[in-house]
């Protein structure tokens, strides 16, 4: 079984974040970056799927340079192989981006495609989606489980409010992977060094040949809304004004 | 190219409480831009969805019939919304932002070779142009995004962004509805739904509770969950947490607050090393009084919060527990 992961690379989730000059994206240069954690399931589903039905497992990813460490550590987790979309930072419509991936695996023909449910940079959380409407294939979101069964896959869906489904469908298809549904590993010494030798092919992401539907304005940070009292001082000294504020003027303690 | 037309959701009969906020959020960007608005609604049986959407203020309801439509799937929805797309050319359509709209409303627009601007929390008009507004880094920023081109334009909105109780009902008689019969043949469905199910029964109630005080990613280990279980005992709370830590398994699932566990609404939430993802927000942000404990002051969790306390909670949270020994 051929089983392609796309994973994404983003800034690491503590970072303090500007907005650059542009006005439309953040300032980059001085980030840390990591792997996008919902894609970071993704891989482990991938790799799971492949110690149970065999195949290799081929990592996509679209970003600029800095992406090949993100890379590097998804082989060195053990995928056999990657692909890395050279392009600018992702700040690219999902459609375009959809496009620009299935064009990269044409020549692939992968059984199944895993994503994460969503980047925890743009969040517009239908890549994955997109990508299997572009390419024909059938697909289903939030999956927590993949078995192999004759014809095809059945997954386990969540749904809302604490209820799940198991959806059959036929292969290819494509999956994108709820969080937390399994646990990730780590990369061992001997897979850190076996990473090295991996292959990574490199392909230039087209222009986009059709207008876009949509446009980033601008990014700004969110204006407070709600007036919230913030408590400074020692924690004993905080953590009394709160106490006072809970009782007197809340009323809810 | 006119009109706003909001696709609602229901199941077995019942429409999704987010429905409304998007039916709503149709008829205010309706009113802003001087258009139509329109409602469709998809499925099997639908007579008494049917009327349930009639009774609000609409140009037309769409009712779209199929046998095909009774278990959802996304290639019978994206296929026969598809067609209805296309039939009435509405300039914009909008969507509730919930786990099944994810599940096809991107396929959908992609297919009309658009893309949906997901999980929209806010719009405005401006010289009749459109800009909405959408979270970007976890809540960190916000982005404005405009439609560009012909449409038709594809939104989903955010629990929550809009409010079901501004939905305006129709004066009398109800809304014209006109049910709609897609072509769709069984062999172009390719997934294949089996019975929904639920792996627990929930012991807890967190919706019931007038206190509850809710632990994150911030607490690093299992070990140290204790202190927030005596917090939660000081202030006479139930425990809940975000979904790192059920996930985890440190907590039980039930004790989930989230858009994949519990919505609650109690009078005290009090979140201790929660960052504020928009996925524990939109569980959450309800609560009459909210209190924020976190590390990181840009965490959004700071903006739902009406108190706050910047610091670390290995230092704050004992303190507190002092505090309200007093």
């Amino acid at each position: 079984m051929k089983i392609v992961v796309a994973i994404k690379q983003v800034p690491a989730r503590d970072s303090l974040l500007k907005v650059d000059k542009s006005g439309t994206w953040i300032e980059d240069a001085d980030l840390s970056w990591e792997i996008n954690e919902p894609d970071a399931y993704a891989l482990e589903a991938g790799l799971q799927l492949r110690e149970s039905a065999g195949g290799e497992v081929v990592v996509l990813c679209a970003g600029p340079d800095r992406a090949t460490q993100t890379i590097r550590e998804a082989l060195a987790k053990g995928a056999d192989r990657a692909i890395h979309i050279e392009m600018s930072h992702g700040a690219s419509d999902p459609l375009a981006l959809a496009r620009t991936m299935a064009k990269a695996l044409e020549t692939e023909k992968p059984d199944v495609v895993l994503t994460g449910l969503q980047s925890d940079d743009l969040g517009y959380g239908q890549t994955g989606v997109v990508l299997a409407e572009v390419m024909g294939y059938p697909h289903a979101t939030l999956v927590m489980s993949v078995e192999t069964v004759s014809g095809g896959i059945r997954v386990k869906r969540e749904l809302e409010d604490g209820w799940f489904q198991h959806v059959e469908m036929p292969l290819p298809a494509l999956l994108t992977i709820q969080s937390g549904a399994a646990k990730l590993r780590y990369a061992t010494l001997m897979g850190i060094k076996k990473a090295k030798s991996k292959e990574i092919r490199r392909v230039e992401a087209e222009t986009a040949s059709a207008a876009p539907s949509v446009r980033l304005e601008r990014i700004y940070l969110p204006q407070k809304t709600k007036r919230s009292q913030i408590f400074e001082g020692t924690p004993q000294e905080t953590a009394r004004q709160l106490v006072e504020k809970l009782r007197f003027e809340a009323r809810v303690i | 190219m006119t009109g706003v037309l909001a696709v609602l959701e229901q199941f077995e009969g019942k429409l999704h409480g987010m429905s409304y906020e998007a039916l709503a959020a149709a008829q205010q960007i309706g009113a802003e831009l001087g258009q139509p608005v329109y409602a469709a609604v998809a499925g099997a049986g639908l007579q008494q969805v049917a009327a349930a959407v009639a009774a609000y203020r609409l140009d037309k309801v769409h009712v779209v019939e199929h046998g095909l439509l009774a278990d959802y799937t996304a290639d019978a929805y994206t296929a026969a919304l598809k067609q209805l797309i296309e039939l009435h050319r509405p300039a914009y359509v909008i969507f509730p932002h919930t786990y099944q709209v994810r599940d096809f409303a991107p396929a959908l627009a992609a297919s009309l070779g658009r893309v949906l601007v997901s999980d929209v929390i806010a719009h405005r008009v401006e010289n009749g142009a459109l800009t909405l507004v959408r979270q970007l880094f976890q809540g960190k920023m916000n982005a404005d995004v405009r439609f560009e081109g012909d449409g038709p334009h594809f939104a989903s909105v955010q629990a929550g962004a809009f409010r079901s109780e501004n939905a305006i009902k129709a004066e009398s008689g109800g809304s014209a509805t006109e049910v709609v019969t897609p072509v769709l043949e069984a062999s172009r469905i390719r997934t294949k739904p089996l019975e929904r199910f639920r792996e627990s029964q929930r012991a807890v109630d967190l919706t019931a509770a007038e206190r509850i005080v809710s632990v994150g990613r911030g607490i690093r280990e299992v070990g140290n969950i204790a202190l927030i279980e005596q917090l939660a005992e000081a202030m006479g709370a139930e425990l809940a947490a975000s979904r790192p830590i059920c996930d985890n398994g440190w907590l039980p699932m039930e004790r989930q607050v989230g858009s994949s566990g519990q919505t609650v609404a109690p009078k005290l939430y009090v979140a201790v090393g929660i960052s504020g993802a928009i996925q524990h927000l939109v569980g959450m942000k309800g609560s009459k009084t909210i209190v924020a404990i976190n590390k990181d002051p840009e965490a959004p969790i700071f903006e739902a919060a009406d108190y706050g306390i910047v610091g670390d909670l290995f230092q704050v949270v004992p303190a507190l527990i002092e505090a309200l020994k007093k």
